[in-house]
């Protein structure tokens, strides 16, 4: 941890990939993952002379429709650049990306303690190609797999208004339930689907950004980034301690050794010499686009659970749980409903969803209901009846009434389950239990 | 078959009726090219077989009542235009071993219209130049004066035409590369409207500029192929959704009191006997009752700067995909001028430099636009040389970087405005080389400006002129 004078001063940058069938600019499969190299390719996506970009419409609106869900404002009026640099897995030596006016901007994230997290920009890429160094007959071999090259992905970047890494992990989910509830990514992790690089500096002055910035690039896993954080902070804490200033560069995670490395210093850093790209015509989005595109966002997390604690009177706790995922929430939802006629209580039904661990995906909201109330079968059992019959075992079961009231539990176990054979239908088992207890603490007996 | 000049509608009528096959047609091709080509170098890539088994196709469909517009009709096409299955090369030796693995979309079209062809014509390596002597595979010749140049970069595509080595040919311009050699050599080049025709799989040169187009012996075989060529195309998002027009229906239509705009900075600094041939020919358009008015319009060098910052940038992007990876040839491989280019556009968008360069050139770029929407206000066409001078020497491009720039001067502003312009044959200089005058019209006047250049090309007979090879 970093002494206390000085204050983390962190920001990210979070690459999403887009589940569009197509790619961003071209018509071929966006499905890449494991799949035979190179098969998913054309002359666009392999960059060949002449071939030209045209732009995925759906892409378009879905990158639209997350910086929507993080409160950005709209450009009415964006345009895609060029951003120029050589790397052999990028095929035309630029790649398609926005520079001045992203389809979103100045958006937040409202984290549990009410702090927001800004959002600077929201904007729309492609992918690159993949290189892999193997052996073949023997000899080095680097290979570049271009199924990737030209998947949609959408970058968004937030102020540097984090000061730890629990912070950026609570974003890190928010933003990836958002895109999942939007249905637009899977924001799979270990698929490379979400990348994460955080900015890490440390300040004296927590409103004052210091001379010197670490980017640590490509971290694929929430925990990584979270002990990426934590190593940086205490790496720069060390060398600021010395009275020196942590280098401004890029750096890497690695997970073996367990701390960042040095990839790049500024020195080397790229001038990308961003220009209009001349081969796509400015994209114009007119207020009524924008506003259907809003009407289209679903529900998000946040909203639904501030409705499902006043709706359904769920704690917070509850209701966020339910709401980690969208299947998961309408499911409850639609338990809900089913549930009415029953007359069973919201708060109930969520109560066996979390405990029991509901598997939504094998059951139904209709036989989650029907479960519920048959372990709820209460009404039934008569008040006289049950104690008739407690009576009853308590005479015939003198020994296990000793041994209980001598302290063996189970006992207890025992004397419940002739009781439940007796009563012979679903009852309440607490309430049994209850009353049985009650009943062995009388003293006459 | 003997050799004969031939007009696309020539052909076509003799296909028609027919007087020869396309098989025996193209072989009249193929032969003229063994002939003359020692002489012209008009090709880097003669496609023999390739044309010979198309004609065979284009007869068999003939036969079977097919009527496609282009059937059979043997063509050139410029080697910057990918072609599936043959080598494309935009004359660099970069690309020296490149097959494109598809056609571009002017092929595409050309193709289905059942064209022959019969090779890729020579350039200025990348469309890089106004001479095709920045070409790799040296320079073509004008076939009037096989010690001149045929101009460029679609000059090799021009001295097939003038040369009579295709029936027609298809250039592209960036900025004067169709009109510019046309004029050179004599012959009728038409640069549509920036997206009016496809440049997918044309090898890009400067992005927001490129315009593929028809470069023929008369104006309505220029029609006939822009009718092929012309259209939204769903592989290039710069192609215009704009209707295509019949531009044969009013090509021959009657142009009395149409409205010509002069603007004398476009004859300034211009070869006097370039400038009074002009001059003198607008005369024939007073004669069938056009209006001649002088127009002020931007002078033409701001162009060149604009244009060559924005192009050059352009081309420093363009040309990073030849990475040394993937196409055989490494980046040794470019020639002085590309590589003058990619560091010139480098330079010009280096963080620092944009604002200065790049985004001022914009900002220009949209002064020059209104400058011409302004001036179509008032008058339907503009009218003025194409090129300052008639084509040059051998060799007049050495140490000269902005050789195409000053040969271009005068057609780079309607290129910057992406408008649509054509070079018609008017005249000949005492030393016998052909003069050109362009005429210019608003985006997507293509059927207004063929109809002009059709009319001027039916009162004169500098068509009908051919050079001796």
């Amino acid at each position: 941890m970093p002494n206390n004078k000085l204050t983390p001063i962190i920001g990210l940058e979070v690459h999403v990939e887009l589940k569009t069938n197509s790619k961003m600019f071209c018509s071929c499969s966006a499905d890449y993952f494991g799949k035979e190299p190179n098969g998913h390719t054309c002359p666009v996506c392999l960059g060949l002379p002449g071939a030209l970009p045209v732009p995925n419409k759906k892409a378009i609106d879905w990158c639209i429709k997350i910086a929507l869900s993080l409160n950005c404002k709209i450009n009415e009026f964006s345009k895609f650049d060029r951003k120029n640099y050589f790397y052999p897995d990028l095929s035309k030596g630029y790649q398609i990306s926005q520079f001045d006016l992203p389809f979103g901007y100045e958006g937040y994230i409202e984290l549990a303690s009410g702090k927001k997290i800004g959002i600077t920009r929201v904007h729309m890429e492609e992918d690159t190609g993949k290189l892999s160094h193997q052996d073949i007959n023997g000899q080095r071999a680097s290979l570049i797999d271009f199924n990737r090259s030209g998947v949609p992905l959408v970058e968004i970047v937030t102020e540097p208004d984090f000061n730890d890494a629990l912070e950026v992990k609570e974003y890190l989910q928010k933003l990836q339930q958002i895109v999942r509830y939007l249905d637009v990514s899977n924001a799979d992790m270990d698929k490379g689907e979400m990348r994460l690089e955080p900015n890490i500096s440390l300040s004296t002055d927590p409103k004052k950004l210091p001379n010197y910035k670490v980017e640590v690039k490509n971290i694929n896993s929430f925990k990584f980034v979270e002990k990426a954080i934590n190593y940086e902070t205490k790496r720069q804490d060390e060398i600021l301690a010395k009275g020196e200033t942590p280098a401004q560069e890029t750096r890497g995670w690695d997970e073996n050794k367990q701390k960042t490395f040095s990839q790049r210093s500024k020195e080397d850093a790229h001038d990308y010499r961003y220009f209009p790209e001349p081969d796509i015509p400015p994209i114009v989005t007119t207020k009524e686009q924008i506003s259907t595109l809003q009407k289209e966002v679903p529900e998000l997390p946040d909203k639904k659970v501030k409705r499902f604690e006043k709706e359904f009177g769920l704690s917070f706790y509850d209701a966020e749980i339910l709401t980690r995922d969208k299947p998961l929430a309408n499911f409850f939802e639609e338990a809900v409903k089913e549930g009415q006629e029953q007359k069973l209580n919201p708060k109930d039904i969520a109560n066996f969803i979390i405990n029991k661990k509901t598997d939504t995906s094998t059951t139904t909201p209709l036989a989650l209901v029907k479960q519920i109330t048959a372990s709820k079968q209460t009404v039934a059992v008569d008040e006289k009846e049950l104690a008739k019959i407690i009576e009853e075992v308590i005479t015939e079961n003198e020994k296990a009434v000793t041994d209980y009231k001598a302290g063996k539990e189970a006992s207890l176990m025992f004397l419940l389950g002739q009781v439940m054979k007796k009563l012979a239908r679903k009852a309440d088992t607490n309430l049994i239990k209850d009353t049985l207890k009650k009943r062995l603490s009388y003293s006459d007996k | 078959m003997n050799h004969k000049y031939l007009t696309i509608t020539q052909a076509l009528d003799g296909l028609k009726k027919k007087e020869f096959t396309s098989v025996e047609l193209t072989q009249m091709y193929l032969k003229r090219i063994k002939a003359v080509e020692p002489k012209v170098k008009s090709f880097v890539t003669v496609t023999d077989e390739e044309a010979i088994k198309g004609a065979k196709e284009a007869d068999a469909k003939r036969a079977h009542g097919n009527n496609a517009p282009l059937l059979g009709i043997p063509l050139s096409i410029k080697d910057n235009f990918s072609t599936d299955g043959i080598r494309t090369t935009a004359s660099s030796k970069v690309l020296d071993e490149y097959v494109a693995p598809y056609d571009a979309t002017v092929v595409t079209k050309l193709k289905d219209a059942g064209m022959v062809m019969l090779g890729k014509t020579n350039m200025d390596a990348f469309a890089h130049g106004s001479s095709t002597e920045t070409s790799d595979y040296g320079s073509s010749r004008n076939p009037w004066n096989t010690d001149h140049l045929p101009g460029g970069s679609s000059g090799g595509a021009a001295a097939s035409v003038a040369a009579d080595e295709a029936v027609a040919a298809i250039g592209s311009e960036t900025a004067g590369s169709i009109r510019q050699p046309a004029s050179w050599c004599g012959v009728v080049g038409l640069k549509p409207t920036y997206g009016r025709v496809s440049r997918y799989g044309v090898i890009a040169m400067g992005s927001s500029l490129d315009s593929p187009g028809p470069i023929t012996k008369t104006v309505e075989d220029s029609a006939l192929l822009l009718q092929v060529l012309a259209g939204k195309d769903p592989r290039d998002a710069t192609t215009s959704p704009t209707g295509v027009p019949d531009y044969l229906k009013n090509l021959k239509g009657d142009i009395h009191g149409l409205k010509i705009g002069i603007s004398n900075d476009y004859f300034e600094g211009v070869d006097e006997e370039v400038k009074a041939q002009v001059e003198k020919e607008l005369k024939v358009y007073e004669q069938l009752g056009a209006k001649i008015k002088k127009i002020k319009l931007f002078h033409p060098k701001y162009a060149i700067a604009l244009y060559t910052i924005l192009q050059r940038a352009e081309v420093s992007s363009n040309l990073a995909r030849l990475d040394g990876i993937r196409y055989g040839n490494d980046r040794s491989y470019f020639g002085e001028e590309a590589k003058r280019r990619i560091m010139l556009g480098t330079y010009t968008l280096s963080a620092g430099y944009y604002d200065q360069f790049y985004n001022k050139a914009l900002k220009v770029r949209t002064v020059i636009i209104e400058d011409f929407k302004k001036a179509f206000a008032d008058v339907d066409v503009i009218i003025g040389p194409t090129s300052p001078t008639t084509s040059l020497p051998i060799g007049a491009t050495e140490n000269q970087s902005m050789f195409g720039e000053l040969a271009d001067v005068l057609v780079e502003p309607s290129s910057i405005a992406g408008l649509c312009g054509i070079n018609v044959p008017c005249g000949f200089s005492d030393a016998g080389l052909p003069i050109g005058m362009q005429i210019i019209g608003p985006q997507f006047a293509e059927e207004r400006i063929l109809n002009v250049a059709y009319k001027y090309e039916q009162e004169t007979v500098w068509h009908e002129r051919r050079p001796s090879l």
